[in-house]
Protein backbone atom coordinates (compact mmCIF):
# COMPACT_ATOMS: atom_id res chain seq x y z
CA UNK A 1 0.00 0.00 0.00
CA UNK A 2 1.09 3.27 -0.46
CA UNK A 3 1.67 6.48 0.90
CA UNK A 4 -0.92 8.55 -1.08
CA UNK A 5 -3.89 5.26 -0.30
CA UNK A 6 -3.07 5.13 3.46
CA UNK A 7 -3.27 8.93 3.48
CA UNK A 8 -6.42 8.89 1.69
CA UNK A 9 -7.95 6.39 3.96
CA UNK A 10 -7.09 8.33 7.10
CA UNK A 11 -8.94 11.28 5.17
CA UNK A 12 -11.88 9.17 5.17
CA UNK A 13 -12.28 8.26 8.78
CA UNK A 14 -11.81 11.67 9.39
CA UNK A 15 -14.27 12.90 7.23
CA UNK A 16 -16.73 9.89 8.70
CA UNK A 17 -16.16 11.21 12.18
CA UNK A 18 -16.63 14.83 11.62
CA UNK A 19 -20.15 13.47 9.60
CA UNK A 20 -20.97 11.59 12.37
CA UNK A 21 -20.81 14.75 14.70
CA UNK A 22 -22.64 16.83 12.53
CA UNK A 23 -25.67 13.88 12.67
CA UNK A 24 -25.46 13.63 16.16
CA UNK A 25 -26.36 17.41 16.38
CA UNK A 26 -28.48 17.56 13.86
CA UNK A 27 -30.41 14.99 15.50
CA UNK A 28 -31.59 17.02 18.33
CA UNK A 29 -33.59 19.75 16.06
CA UNK A 30 -36.88 18.11 14.43
CA UNK A 31 -36.43 20.06 11.18
CA UNK A 32 -32.94 18.85 10.35
CA UNK A 33 -33.57 15.78 12.23
CA UNK A 34 -33.91 13.49 9.39
CA UNK A 35 -30.90 15.20 7.05
CA UNK A 36 -29.10 14.52 10.46
CA UNK A 37 -29.29 11.21 10.04
CA UNK A 38 -28.67 11.02 6.10
CA UNK A 39 -25.24 12.47 6.72
CA UNK A 40 -24.22 10.43 9.27
CA UNK A 41 -25.42 7.33 7.05
CA UNK A 42 -23.13 9.08 4.65
CA UNK A 43 -20.63 9.03 7.12
CA UNK A 44 -20.59 5.34 7.68
CA UNK A 45 -20.74 5.18 4.00
CA UNK A 46 -17.61 6.71 3.61
CA UNK A 47 -15.88 5.13 6.74
CA UNK A 48 -16.67 1.35 5.21
CA UNK A 49 -15.52 2.02 1.71
CA UNK A 50 -12.51 3.49 3.53
CA UNK A 51 -12.11 -0.11 5.25
CA UNK A 52 -12.50 -1.38 2.20
CA UNK A 53 -9.09 -0.34 0.78
CA UNK A 54 -6.89 -1.58 3.93
CA UNK A 55 -8.90 -4.38 5.55
CA UNK A 56 -8.69 -7.24 3.00
CA UNK A 57 -6.51 -9.82 1.51
CA UNK A 58 -9.37 -11.53 0.82
CA UNK A 59 -13.08 -10.45 -0.04
CA UNK A 60 -15.48 -13.48 -0.54
CA UNK A 61 -16.17 -13.45 3.48
CA UNK A 62 -16.28 -9.58 3.16
CA UNK A 63 -18.47 -9.46 0.71
CA UNK A 64 -20.75 -12.87 1.77
CA UNK A 65 -21.00 -10.83 4.99
CA UNK A 66 -22.29 -7.31 3.69
CA UNK A 67 -24.78 -8.93 1.16
CA UNK A 68 -26.48 -11.01 3.97
CA UNK A 69 -26.62 -8.51 6.68
CA UNK A 70 -27.75 -5.38 3.95
CA UNK A 71 -30.84 -7.84 3.35
CA UNK A 72 -31.64 -8.43 6.42
CA UNK A 73 -31.34 -5.24 8.30
CA UNK A 74 -33.29 -3.34 4.71
CA UNK A 75 -35.99 -6.37 5.24
CA UNK A 76 -36.41 -5.89 8.91
CA UNK A 77 -36.41 -2.09 8.96
CA UNK A 78 -39.10 -2.62 5.77
CA UNK A 79 -41.46 -4.81 7.46
CA UNK A 80 -41.32 -3.76 11.29
CA UNK A 81 -44.47 -2.20 12.87
CA UNK A 82 -43.88 1.11 14.41
CA UNK A 83 -45.35 -0.84 17.86
CA UNK A 84 -42.94 -2.44 17.67
CA UNK A 85 -40.25 -0.27 17.45
CA UNK A 86 -38.88 -0.53 21.22
CA UNK A 87 -37.89 -4.03 20.57
CA UNK A 88 -36.78 -3.23 16.99
CA UNK A 89 -34.20 -0.78 18.43
CA UNK A 90 -32.89 -3.42 21.50
CA UNK A 91 -32.67 -5.75 18.96
CA UNK A 92 -30.32 -3.81 16.38
CA UNK A 93 -28.44 -2.89 19.85
CA UNK A 94 -27.89 -6.53 20.24
CA UNK A 95 -26.55 -6.42 17.12
CA UNK A 96 -23.98 -3.63 17.54
CA UNK A 97 -22.82 -5.75 20.49
CA UNK A 98 -22.21 -8.93 19.42
CA UNK A 99 -20.74 -7.75 16.57
CA UNK A 100 -17.63 -5.98 18.53
CA UNK A 101 -17.32 -9.24 20.95
CA UNK A 102 -16.86 -10.89 18.13
CA UNK A 103 -14.22 -8.36 16.54
CA UNK A 104 -12.52 -9.05 19.60
CA UNK A 105 -12.84 -12.90 19.73
CA UNK A 106 -11.63 -13.00 15.90
CA UNK A 107 -8.19 -10.84 17.31
CA UNK A 108 -7.40 -12.77 20.10
CA UNK A 109 -8.27 -15.87 18.08
CA UNK A 110 -5.34 -14.67 15.41
CA UNK A 111 -3.20 -12.95 17.71
CA UNK A 112 -3.28 -14.20 21.61
CA UNK A 113 0.25 -12.65 22.43
CA UNK A 114 -0.74 -9.18 20.94
CA UNK A 115 0.59 -5.95 23.19
CA UNK A 116 -0.68 -5.85 26.12
CA UNK A 117 -3.05 -2.95 25.54
CA UNK A 118 -4.61 -4.33 23.01
CA UNK A 119 -5.13 -7.66 25.09
CA UNK A 120 -7.20 -5.00 27.73
CA UNK A 121 -8.97 -3.70 24.83
CA UNK A 122 -9.80 -7.22 23.64
CA UNK A 123 -11.33 -8.15 26.90
CA UNK A 124 -13.21 -4.94 27.23
CA UNK A 125 -15.18 -5.52 23.95
CA UNK A 126 -15.87 -8.66 24.60
CA UNK A 127 -17.12 -7.44 28.06
CA UNK A 128 -18.92 -5.04 26.66
CA UNK A 129 -20.57 -6.39 23.61
CA UNK A 130 -21.27 -9.23 25.40
CA UNK A 131 -23.73 -7.30 28.47
CA UNK A 132 -24.59 -5.15 25.47
CA UNK A 133 -25.68 -8.24 23.28
CA UNK A 134 -27.39 -10.69 25.39
CA UNK A 135 -29.10 -7.84 27.97
CA UNK A 136 -30.52 -6.48 24.34
CA UNK A 137 -31.89 -9.89 23.93
CA UNK A 138 -33.15 -9.86 27.23
CA UNK A 139 -34.81 -6.36 26.60
CA UNK A 140 -36.30 -7.16 23.42
CA UNK A 141 -37.71 -10.59 24.93
CA UNK A 142 -39.68 -8.14 27.50
CA UNK A 143 -40.70 -5.77 25.10
CA UNK A 144 -42.04 -8.40 22.54
CA UNK A 145 -43.99 -9.81 25.59
CA UNK A 146 -42.06 -12.87 24.94
CA UNK A 147 -41.08 -13.20 28.10
CA UNK A 148 -42.31 -11.76 31.42
CA UNK A 149 -42.53 -8.27 31.91
CA UNK A 150 -42.29 -8.70 35.52
CA UNK A 151 -38.83 -8.29 37.57
CA UNK A 152 -37.27 -12.21 37.71
CA UNK A 153 -35.60 -12.53 40.55
CA UNK A 154 -33.35 -14.92 41.39
CA UNK A 155 -32.34 -15.70 44.61
CA UNK A 156 -29.10 -14.16 45.71
CA UNK A 157 -29.06 -12.46 42.57
CA UNK A 158 -26.71 -9.60 43.31
CA UNK A 159 -24.12 -12.57 44.59
CA UNK A 160 -24.50 -14.54 41.40
CA UNK A 161 -23.87 -11.03 39.30
CA UNK A 162 -20.83 -9.71 41.45
CA UNK A 163 -19.23 -13.48 41.44
CA UNK A 164 -20.07 -13.80 37.50
CA UNK A 165 -17.85 -10.42 37.33
CA UNK A 166 -15.47 -11.49 39.67
CA UNK A 167 -14.66 -14.54 37.55
CA UNK A 168 -14.29 -12.11 34.52
CA UNK A 169 -12.04 -10.33 36.14
CA UNK A 170 -9.64 -12.85 37.24
CA UNK A 171 -9.42 -14.84 33.98
CA UNK A 172 -9.15 -11.59 32.22
CA UNK A 173 -5.55 -10.88 34.97
CA UNK A 174 -5.06 -14.70 33.73
CA UNK A 175 -5.17 -13.58 29.98
CA UNK A 176 -2.87 -10.45 30.50
CA UNK A 177 -0.43 -12.20 32.18
CA UNK A 178 -0.24 -15.54 30.03
CA UNK A 179 -1.88 -14.71 26.84
CA UNK A 180 -1.37 -17.88 24.44
CA UNK A 181 -1.73 -21.81 24.96
CA UNK A 182 -4.99 -24.08 25.04
CA UNK A 183 -5.86 -23.30 28.87
CA UNK A 184 -5.84 -19.51 28.33
CA UNK A 185 -8.01 -20.20 25.03
CA UNK A 186 -10.13 -21.86 27.31
CA UNK A 187 -10.48 -19.08 29.96
CA UNK A 188 -11.25 -16.80 26.75
CA UNK A 189 -14.30 -18.57 25.82
CA UNK A 190 -15.49 -19.07 29.68
CA UNK A 191 -14.93 -15.12 29.63
CA UNK A 192 -16.98 -14.63 26.74
CA UNK A 193 -19.86 -17.54 28.03
CA UNK A 194 -19.40 -15.17 31.85
CA UNK A 195 -20.10 -11.75 29.57
CA UNK A 196 -22.87 -13.02 28.02
CA UNK A 197 -24.67 -14.54 31.02
CA UNK A 198 -24.16 -11.47 32.91
CA UNK A 199 -26.53 -9.38 30.36
CA UNK A 200 -28.87 -11.83 30.76
CA UNK A 201 -28.94 -11.86 34.64
CA UNK A 202 -28.66 -7.95 34.89
CA UNK A 203 -31.72 -7.31 32.85
CA UNK A 204 -34.04 -9.88 33.87
CA UNK A 205 -34.73 -8.80 37.58
CA UNK A 206 -35.53 -5.30 35.85
CA UNK A 207 -39.32 -4.62 35.39
CA UNK A 208 -40.82 -3.26 32.17
CA UNK A 209 -41.20 0.57 33.39
CA UNK A 210 -37.71 0.58 34.01
CA UNK A 211 -36.96 -0.19 30.21
CA UNK A 212 -36.52 2.88 29.13
CA UNK A 213 -33.54 3.14 31.57
CA UNK A 214 -32.06 -0.13 30.66
CA UNK A 215 -32.58 0.37 26.80
CA UNK A 216 -30.80 3.61 27.06
CA UNK A 217 -28.37 2.46 29.20
CA UNK A 218 -27.52 -0.78 26.81
CA UNK A 219 -27.12 1.81 23.69
CA UNK A 220 -24.50 3.55 25.57
CA UNK A 221 -22.88 0.14 26.05
CA UNK A 222 -22.60 -1.14 22.45
CA UNK A 223 -21.31 2.60 21.65
CA UNK A 224 -18.89 1.52 24.22
CA UNK A 225 -17.82 -1.93 23.13
CA UNK A 226 -17.23 -0.34 19.66
CA UNK A 227 -14.89 2.36 21.45
CA UNK A 228 -13.13 -0.52 22.87
CA UNK A 229 -13.11 -2.42 19.30
CA UNK A 230 -11.33 0.82 18.25
CA UNK A 231 -8.80 0.28 20.68
CA UNK A 232 -8.35 -2.97 19.59
CA UNK A 233 -7.31 -1.99 15.68
CA UNK A 234 -6.28 1.31 16.87
CA UNK A 235 -8.22 3.23 14.74
CA UNK A 236 -9.42 6.60 15.82
CA UNK A 237 -13.07 6.11 13.63
CA UNK A 238 -14.38 3.23 15.69
CA UNK A 239 -13.28 5.09 19.39
CA UNK A 240 -14.59 8.73 18.50
CA UNK A 241 -17.69 7.08 16.74
CA UNK A 242 -18.22 4.33 20.20
CA UNK A 243 -17.78 7.17 22.58
CA UNK A 244 -20.37 9.79 21.11
CA UNK A 245 -22.79 7.09 21.35
CA UNK A 246 -21.49 5.87 24.74
CA UNK A 247 -22.15 9.60 25.65
CA UNK A 248 -25.45 9.62 24.52
CA UNK A 249 -26.43 6.87 25.81
CA UNK A 250 -25.25 7.87 29.43
CA UNK A 251 -27.29 11.07 29.19
CA UNK A 252 -30.27 9.61 28.24
CA UNK A 253 -29.92 7.06 30.90
CA UNK A 254 -29.33 9.90 33.10
CA UNK A 255 -32.41 11.93 32.20
CA UNK A 256 -34.29 8.40 32.22
CA UNK A 257 -33.17 8.23 35.60
CA UNK A 258 -34.13 11.97 36.94
CA UNK A 259 -37.39 11.01 35.54
CA UNK A 260 -37.98 8.52 37.65
CA UNK A 261 -36.33 10.10 40.58
CA UNK A 262 -34.08 7.01 41.38
CA UNK A 263 -30.32 6.50 40.74
CA UNK A 264 -29.56 4.10 37.97
CA UNK A 265 -28.09 1.60 40.79
CA UNK A 266 -32.20 1.78 42.47
CA UNK A 267 -32.84 0.58 39.22
CA UNK A 268 -30.67 -1.56 38.08
CA UNK A 269 -30.34 -3.77 41.28
CA UNK A 270 -33.42 -3.00 43.26
CA UNK A 271 -36.22 -5.49 40.94
CA UNK A 272 -38.30 -2.46 41.99
CA UNK A 273 -41.52 -3.49 43.87
CA UNK A 274 -40.68 -7.33 42.58
CA UNK A 275 -42.26 -9.01 45.79
CA UNK A 276 -45.88 -8.63 46.98
CA UNK A 277 -44.31 -7.68 50.24
CA UNK A 278 -42.50 -4.72 48.81
CA UNK A 279 -45.55 -2.67 47.27
CA UNK A 280 -46.13 -0.19 50.14
CA UNK A 281 -50.17 0.21 50.32
CA UNK A 282 -50.43 3.86 51.66
CA UNK A 283 -54.48 2.95 51.69
CA UNK A 284 -56.23 5.51 49.68
CA UNK A 285 -59.51 6.29 51.24
CA UNK A 286 -62.13 7.25 48.96
CA UNK A 287 -64.18 5.18 46.01
CA UNK A 288 -63.54 6.02 43.07
CA UNK A 289 -66.17 7.89 40.55
CA UNK A 290 -67.42 5.69 36.90
CA UNK A 291 -68.66 7.38 34.46
CA UNK A 292 -70.60 6.10 31.20
CA UNK A 293 -69.03 7.05 27.41
CA UNK A 294 -72.15 9.56 27.29
CA UNK A 295 -71.29 11.41 30.26
CA UNK A 296 -67.43 11.77 29.23
CA UNK A 297 -68.76 13.13 25.87
CA UNK A 298 -70.63 15.89 27.32
CA UNK A 299 -67.47 16.54 29.42
CA UNK A 300 -65.34 16.94 26.76
CA UNK A 301 -67.57 18.63 24.53
CA UNK A 302 -67.86 21.39 27.23
CA UNK A 303 -64.41 21.59 27.58
CA UNK A 304 -62.30 24.58 26.25
CA UNK A 305 -58.78 23.12 26.77
CA UNK A 306 -57.92 19.41 26.67
CA UNK A 307 -54.40 18.03 27.79
CA UNK A 308 -53.86 14.05 26.94
CA UNK A 309 -52.01 12.22 28.59
CA UNK A 310 -51.01 8.78 27.15
CA UNK A 311 -49.02 5.90 29.14
CA UNK A 312 -47.91 2.58 28.29
CA UNK A 313 -52.03 1.36 28.52
CA UNK A 314 -52.34 3.25 25.12
CA UNK A 315 -49.60 1.73 23.18
CA UNK A 316 -50.81 -2.01 24.66
CA UNK A 317 -54.58 -0.92 23.60
CA UNK A 318 -52.69 0.37 19.85
CA UNK A 319 -55.25 3.49 20.72
CA UNK A 320 -52.84 5.74 19.18
CA UNK A 321 -55.36 6.52 15.63
CA UNK A 322 -58.40 6.50 17.82
CA UNK A 323 -56.96 9.24 20.38
CA UNK A 324 -55.57 11.24 17.17
CA UNK A 325 -59.43 10.73 15.29
CA UNK A 326 -60.63 11.81 19.13
CA UNK A 327 -58.13 14.73 19.44
CA UNK A 328 -59.17 16.25 15.77
CA UNK A 329 -63.13 15.97 16.65
CA UNK A 330 -62.01 18.32 20.59
CA UNK A 331 -60.30 20.43 18.02
CA UNK A 332 -63.25 21.32 15.32
CA UNK A 333 -65.33 21.25 18.06
CA UNK A 334 -63.39 24.06 19.29
CA UNK A 335 -61.05 22.94 21.89
CA UNK A 336 -57.57 23.39 22.53
CA UNK A 337 -55.84 20.26 22.25
CA UNK A 338 -52.61 18.65 23.37
CA UNK A 339 -50.95 15.77 24.04
CA UNK A 340 -48.28 15.98 27.55
CA UNK A 341 -46.00 13.79 27.26
CA UNK A 342 -44.23 11.67 30.61
CA UNK A 343 -40.42 11.33 29.78
CA UNK A 344 -40.53 7.91 30.91
CA UNK A 345 -44.22 7.05 29.92
CA UNK A 346 -44.03 3.75 27.27
CA UNK A 347 -41.27 1.49 27.32
CA UNK A 348 -38.44 3.17 26.40
CA UNK A 349 -37.44 6.88 25.91
CA UNK A 350 -39.76 8.91 23.47
CA UNK A 351 -41.94 5.83 22.82
CA UNK A 352 -45.38 7.69 23.40
CA UNK A 353 -43.93 10.35 20.83
CA UNK A 354 -43.28 8.42 18.15
CA UNK A 355 -46.55 6.47 18.65
CA UNK A 356 -48.79 9.42 18.10
CA UNK A 357 -46.75 10.63 15.45
CA UNK A 358 -47.62 7.58 13.49
CA UNK A 359 -51.11 8.53 14.16
CA UNK A 360 -50.32 12.09 12.66
CA UNK A 361 -50.32 13.64 15.34
CA UNK A 362 -48.67 17.39 14.60
CA UNK A 363 -45.34 17.29 16.53
CA UNK A 364 -46.36 21.23 18.47
CA UNK A 365 -48.60 19.33 19.82
CA UNK A 366 -46.69 17.04 21.67
CA UNK A 367 -46.07 18.83 24.71
CA UNK A 368 -43.20 17.46 27.56
CA UNK A 369 -43.72 17.72 30.86
CA UNK A 370 -42.05 20.78 32.20
CA UNK A 371 -44.67 23.03 29.39
CA UNK A 372 -47.78 21.70 30.48
CA UNK A 373 -47.69 21.42 34.42
CA UNK A 374 -47.37 25.38 34.80
CA UNK A 375 -50.61 25.87 32.88
CA UNK A 376 -52.34 22.98 33.91
CA UNK A 377 -54.77 24.79 36.72
CA UNK A 378 -56.69 26.51 33.32
CA UNK A 379 -56.67 22.96 31.87
CA UNK A 380 -60.34 22.42 31.55
CA UNK A 381 -60.37 18.51 30.73
CA UNK A 382 -56.96 15.83 31.48
CA UNK A 383 -57.40 12.65 29.61
CA UNK A 384 -55.19 10.34 30.85
CA UNK A 385 -55.03 6.76 28.56
CA UNK A 386 -53.49 4.31 29.78
CA UNK A 387 -50.94 6.06 32.45
CA UNK A 388 -50.58 5.63 36.01
CA UNK A 389 -47.37 6.05 37.95
CA UNK A 390 -46.37 9.08 35.63
CA UNK A 391 -49.63 10.98 36.94
CA UNK A 392 -49.73 9.66 40.76
CA UNK A 393 -49.97 12.77 42.93
CA UNK A 394 -48.50 10.68 45.85
CA UNK A 395 -45.47 11.19 44.42
CA UNK A 396 -46.17 14.82 45.24
CA UNK A 397 -48.15 14.21 48.46
CA UNK A 398 -47.46 11.09 50.38
CA UNK A 399 -43.79 10.87 51.75
CA UNK A 400 -44.49 6.93 52.39
CA UNK A 401 -45.27 6.35 48.96
CA UNK A 402 -41.99 4.41 46.71
CA UNK A 403 -42.81 6.86 43.98
CA UNK A 404 -42.63 10.06 46.51
CA UNK A 405 -40.69 13.16 44.79
CA UNK A 406 -40.64 11.43 40.91
CA UNK A 407 -41.81 14.60 38.98
CA UNK A 408 -45.18 13.78 37.68
CA UNK A 409 -47.82 15.45 35.14
CA UNK A 410 -49.87 16.86 37.92
CA UNK A 411 -53.07 16.34 35.59
CA UNK A 412 -54.82 16.21 39.17
CA UNK A 413 -55.25 20.23 39.28
CA UNK A 414 -56.90 20.20 35.74
CA UNK A 415 -60.75 21.28 36.10
CA UNK A 416 -61.83 18.20 35.47
CA UNK A 417 -59.72 14.17 35.28
CA UNK A 418 -60.82 11.76 33.01
CA UNK A 419 -59.31 8.45 33.19
CA UNK A 420 -59.45 5.44 30.93
CA UNK A 421 -58.46 2.44 33.00
CA UNK A 422 -58.56 -1.30 32.00
CA UNK A 423 -59.50 -2.03 35.77
CA UNK A 424 -58.18 -0.64 39.21
CA UNK A 425 -55.50 -2.65 39.45
CA UNK A 426 -52.36 -0.57 40.67
CA UNK A 427 -50.00 0.95 38.42
CA UNK A 428 -46.16 -1.00 37.14
CA UNK A 429 -44.95 -0.06 40.87
CA UNK A 430 -48.20 -1.60 42.51
CA UNK A 431 -48.34 1.96 44.33
CA UNK A 432 -51.94 3.06 45.32
CA UNK A 433 -52.95 5.81 42.98
CA UNK A 434 -54.96 8.85 44.89
CA UNK A 435 -56.11 10.36 41.69
CA UNK A 436 -58.61 7.90 41.06
CA UNK A 437 -60.65 8.67 44.36
CA UNK A 438 -60.24 12.84 43.85
CA UNK A 439 -62.99 14.74 43.48
CA UNK A 440 -62.31 16.01 40.10
CA UNK A 441 -61.47 12.21 38.67
CA UNK A 442 -63.95 10.22 36.67
CA UNK A 443 -62.82 6.77 35.69
CA UNK A 444 -63.74 5.42 32.33
CA UNK A 445 -63.41 1.81 32.50
CA UNK A 446 -62.94 -0.49 29.74
CA UNK A 447 -60.57 -0.79 27.17
CA UNK A 448 -58.54 2.36 26.13
CA UNK A 449 -59.36 1.96 21.79
CA UNK A 450 -62.73 0.82 22.74
CA UNK A 451 -63.56 3.47 25.04
CA UNK A 452 -62.14 6.18 22.64
CA UNK A 453 -63.76 4.74 19.75
CA UNK A 454 -67.24 5.15 22.24
CA UNK A 455 -66.56 8.92 22.68
CA UNK A 456 -65.61 9.44 18.89
CA UNK A 457 -69.05 7.96 17.69
CA UNK A 458 -70.81 9.91 20.12
CA UNK A 459 -69.02 13.42 18.62
CA UNK A 460 -70.31 12.19 15.49
CA UNK A 461 -73.81 11.23 16.26
CA UNK A 462 -74.37 14.73 17.68
CA UNK B 1 -0.49 5.75 16.50
CA UNK B 2 0.18 5.46 19.96
CA UNK B 3 -2.18 4.44 22.93
CA UNK B 4 -1.84 7.25 24.72
CA UNK B 5 -3.15 9.46 22.06
CA UNK B 6 -6.31 7.26 21.33
CA UNK B 7 -6.98 7.52 24.71
CA UNK B 8 -6.78 11.84 24.36
CA UNK B 9 -9.09 10.83 21.67
CA UNK B 10 -11.25 8.70 23.35
CA UNK B 11 -11.66 11.03 26.35
CA UNK B 12 -12.20 13.93 24.16
CA UNK B 13 -15.17 12.68 22.34
CA UNK B 14 -17.12 11.65 25.43
CA UNK B 15 -17.09 15.37 25.93
CA UNK B 16 -17.94 16.38 22.79
CA UNK B 17 -20.65 13.53 22.80
CA UNK B 18 -22.30 14.98 26.02
CA UNK B 19 -22.13 18.20 24.77
CA UNK B 20 -23.70 17.59 21.77
CA UNK B 21 -26.62 15.75 23.18
CA UNK B 22 -27.32 17.39 26.17
CA UNK B 23 -30.30 19.91 24.61
CA UNK B 24 -32.47 17.21 23.08
CA UNK B 25 -36.16 17.71 22.93
CA UNK B 26 -37.65 14.36 25.01
CA UNK B 27 -40.43 14.24 21.46
CA UNK B 28 -36.33 13.03 19.72
CA UNK B 29 -35.11 10.69 22.42
CA UNK B 30 -36.23 7.60 20.50
CA UNK B 31 -34.90 8.37 17.18
CA UNK B 32 -31.90 9.90 19.00
CA UNK B 33 -31.45 6.41 20.47
CA UNK B 34 -32.07 4.66 17.20
CA UNK B 35 -30.01 7.12 15.13
CA UNK B 36 -26.54 6.81 17.65
CA UNK B 37 -27.34 2.99 17.72
CA UNK B 38 -27.12 2.80 13.76
CA UNK B 39 -23.43 4.91 14.28
CA UNK B 40 -21.94 2.19 17.47
CA UNK B 41 -22.50 0.03 14.20
CA UNK B 42 -19.07 1.62 13.18
CA UNK B 43 -17.60 -1.61 14.62
CA UNK B 44 -18.37 -3.03 11.22
CA UNK B 45 -15.17 -1.46 10.15
CA UNK B 46 -13.32 -3.96 12.66
CA UNK B 47 -15.26 -6.83 11.29
CA UNK B 48 -14.66 -6.02 8.16
CA UNK B 49 -10.51 -6.24 8.88
CA UNK B 50 -11.07 -9.27 11.02
CA UNK B 51 -13.02 -10.74 7.89
CA UNK B 52 -10.66 -10.08 5.28
CA UNK B 53 -7.37 -10.88 7.24
CA UNK B 54 -7.06 -13.83 5.84
CA UNK B 55 -6.88 -15.70 8.64
CA UNK B 56 -7.98 -19.57 9.26
CA UNK B 57 -11.59 -20.93 8.91
CA UNK B 58 -12.45 -19.91 12.23
CA UNK B 59 -11.26 -16.64 12.26
CA UNK B 60 -13.00 -16.22 9.11
CA UNK B 61 -16.28 -17.08 9.60
CA UNK B 62 -16.53 -15.06 13.22
CA UNK B 63 -15.20 -11.99 11.36
CA UNK B 64 -18.10 -12.81 9.14
CA UNK B 65 -20.59 -13.58 11.12
CA UNK B 66 -19.39 -10.04 12.93
CA UNK B 67 -19.81 -8.48 9.78
CA UNK B 68 -23.19 -9.42 9.20
CA UNK B 69 -24.83 -8.69 12.43
CA UNK B 70 -22.98 -4.93 12.32
CA UNK B 71 -24.22 -4.47 8.94
CA UNK B 72 -28.08 -5.62 10.32
CA UNK B 73 -26.97 -2.77 12.84
CA UNK B 74 -25.93 -0.07 10.31
CA UNK B 75 -28.20 -0.60 7.88
CA UNK B 76 -31.27 -1.57 9.89
CA UNK B 77 -30.61 1.22 11.97
CA UNK B 78 -30.23 4.10 9.96
CA UNK B 79 -33.49 2.45 7.82
CA UNK B 80 -35.72 2.56 11.19
CA UNK B 81 -34.60 6.34 12.24
CA UNK B 82 -35.69 7.33 8.55
CA UNK B 83 -38.66 5.76 9.13
CA UNK B 84 -39.46 7.31 12.19
CA UNK B 85 -38.45 10.80 11.72
CA UNK B 86 -40.40 10.68 8.30
CA UNK B 87 -43.51 10.63 10.79
CA UNK B 88 -42.69 13.65 12.65
CA UNK B 89 -44.94 16.34 10.84
CA UNK B 90 -45.45 20.16 11.80
CA UNK B 91 -48.43 22.13 10.77
CA UNK B 92 -46.66 24.58 8.16
CA UNK B 93 -46.54 20.84 6.65
CA UNK B 94 -43.55 19.97 4.78
CA UNK B 95 -45.09 16.26 3.60
CA UNK B 96 -41.63 14.90 1.99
Amino acid sequence: MTDYTQALIDLGYIAASILFIIGIKMLGKQERARKGNLISALGMLIAVTAAMFECCLDFTWVITGLVIGSLIGLIAARTVKMTSMPQMVALLNGFGGIASLLVGWANYHSQPDSNLLVRVAVLLAVLIGGVAFSGSLVAYGKLAGKISGRPILVKRQALINILMLAAVLIGSLFLVFTPGGTIAYGVFLLIVVLSLSLGVFSVTPIGGADMPVVIALLNSYSGLAASAAGFILLNNVLIVAGSLVGASGLILTGIMCKAMNRSLGNVLFSGFAAGPGKAVSTSVQGEPKPITAEDAYYVLEAAGSVVIVPGYGMAVAQAQHAVRELGEILENNGAEVRYAIHPVAGRMPGHMNVLLAEANVLYEQLAEMDDVNPIMESVDVCMVIGANDVVNPAAREIESSPIYGMPIINVDKAKTVLVLKRSMAAGFAGVDNPLFVKENTRMLFGDAKATVQQLVAQFKES
Amino acid sequence: MSFGLLFFVFVLAIFLGVELISKVPSQLHTPLMSGTNAISGITIVGALTAAGSGADLLGSILGTVAVIFATVNVVGGYLVTNRMLAMFKRKSGEQK
